[in-house]
């Protein structure tokens, strides 16, 4: 069954923009992407947006559908009513390069800022041997597909650009924290964390775990145990006296 | 087609859309619900502190327990004891308040609540915050939120003593209502307790070798399921330490007077 939806969406280039109005056909078992490509393909061929694999995988349609961020290829249009205006909009945390494609080079910029997979001297590719409870935890952590909506929806720098310097948000946060705790990482990143990535500005308001589309439970399992070993390390001298005891590193 | 680098100024903005927010849900009715609990519970709480009918054998409200100083009825004090003498005169609650309460303060689940209710940094996801300016965790005051694992530790404490007063309640007036509610109340205030996120590092989430501490390993895990529910807990323990609290007030002013109660 199909029917004539109304939708705005946000066209510019740059930061110079408004919305502009569309009534399109929808069919049944479509996505916002799909109705996207028919707006592509019928009434504004100019429109820039983002895809490629339509199925969740590749992060690419990240923009945000009436205010909140998702994926356009998984966000179906049974889930809104048939009377409803819909409104995409491009993700409001990074610059505008056209319409719905934002230029996402902050989020290259802080991944090359994380140091890699640092294993101790010694020891060489092949002879990491490590039991699956000892990474199963950071494993959840590479289910990330970099669709950055963690990003974009972290009130730290989406309401702060000037916070952008100092902070690299949940996605690269994520990523510290599973180095971290990988077995075989002898990097120093705890300290890194608070100094140089910001975990300081973090207040955990959980918007991060709220938007994935794969449900990392970023906050729960990667940030707040991370600050709770930043604490280990920094604030609790308790810790700090019974790694000079025990002599732990 | 206009063509921009990625150094021009244009490639450098965010889309200008004017409204704090483009949400069309009720974003608004979680953070203003989770005001009026949060409220709710801060007054109840000034007021259970400057109430005086906290004693009813067998039971203690939990706002007042332990019950520390000589004006607290010889069979509200902990063992017995009166380690605080006959010098102190202020409300017994004013004592101990201050460890769960802080356990509660700098709890990451309420943080999260109370952040978006009260402070409204970010009042919900995607919706602006109103302030100018954001420095995070990382500044007095808030970096004393750093000090979480030690009130979980007070907390741990003050969930046993509950215990106590409940295992006392059974063993006194098994057959009473009060009994039962002091009962639920302290299993809801331990799992709550448990299921904290500094417990779940304090048992082995500080390690990275789960292997060499296989004991530490179901401990976490078991306190892993139990932190999942960390909200509903939260949410739960508090209004029950509250009922419970209000119970025993209402049963000692005889304004509940029921045989069973």
């Amino acid at each position: 069954m199909s029917y004539k939806a109304k939708f705005k969406v946000w066209r510019g280039e740059g930061g110079e923009g408004r919305l502009e109005d569309f009534t399109v056909e929808v069919n049944e078992g479509e996505v916002v992407l799909d109705i996207i490509h028919r707006l592509q393909a019928t009434q504004a061929p100019d429109l820039a947006v983002r895809w490629n694999c339509k199925a969740g995988k590749c992060g690419s349609c990240s923009m945000e559908i009436n205010g909140k961020p998702r994926l356009g290829c998984m966000t179906r249009m049974s889930t809104f009513s048939e009377d409803e205006t819909i409104t995409v909009t491009p993700m409001r945390t990074f610059p505008v390069i056209k319409d719905l494609v934002t230029d996402v080079s902050y989020n290259y910029q802080k991944a090359r800022e994380v140091p890699s997979f640092t294993p101790p001297s010694g020891v060489q590719p092949g002879e990491y041997r490590m039991q699956q409870i000892d990474v199963e935890r950071s494993q959840e952590f590479r289910k990330c597909i970099e669709c950055f909506m963690c990003n974009n929806v972290c009130h730290v720098i989406r309401d702060h650009e000037e916070n952008k310097t100092n902070f690299s948000g949940p996605r690269f946060l994520m990523r510290i924290a599973e180095l971290d705790m990988h077995p075989y990482d002898v990097a120093d990143r705890q300290e890194a964390a608070q100094e140089e990535h910001g975990l300081g500005y973090c207040n955990i308001t959980k918007c991060c775990t709220e938007v994935c589309p794969e449900h990392i439970k970023i906050t729960d399992n990667a940030l707040i145990p991370m600050k709770e070993r930043v604490v280990d390390r920094k604030y609790d001298p308790l810790v700090w006296l019974g790694n000079k005891i025990f002599r732990r590193k | 087609m206009t063509q921009t680098t990625p150094d021009a100024p244009v490639r450098r903005q965010r889309a200008q859309v004017k409204v704090r927010t483009l949400r069309t849900d009720r974003w608004w009715l979680v953070p203003l619900l989770t005001f009026l609990g949060l409220s709710s519970f801060l007054v109840y709480g000034i007021w259970a502190i400057i109430d005086n009918s906290y004693f009813v054998d067998p039971y203690i409200a939990p706002f007042a327990s332990p019950c520390l100083a000589t004006s607290c009825p010889e069979g509200a004090r902990l063992f017995g004891w009166a380690p605080f003498g006959d010098w102190y005169a202020l409300p017994p609650g004013l004592l101990i308040l201050g460890l769960p309460g802080g356990f509660r303060l700098t709890c990451y689940y309420y943080r999260k609540s109370y952040y978006r209710s009260f402070w409204l940094s970010p009042p919900a996801c995607a919706v602006q915050e109103p302030h100018g300016k954001y420095t995070g965790e990382r500044r007095f005051p808030l970096i004393l939120q750093n000090i979480h694992r030690y009130f979980f530790y007070a907390a741990i404490v003050i969930g046993l003593i509950l215990a106590y007063d409940a295992v006392l309640a059974l063993v006194h007036k098994p057959t009473g209502l009060g009994t039962w509610i002091l009962v639920v109340n302290a299993v809801l205030i331990n799992a709550y307790t448990l299921s904290c996120h500094s417990c779940r590092h304090i048992t082995a989430g500080r390690l990275n070798h789960f292997s060499r501490h296989p004991l530490r390993y179901r401990a976490w895990t078991f306190v892993s399921k139990l932190n999942a529910k960390h909200q509903p807990l939260a949410w739960a323990s508090m209004f029950s330490v509250m009922g419970a609290d209000l119970y025993v007030r209402l049963v000692a002013k005889g304004i509940i007077a029921f045989p069973y109660a």
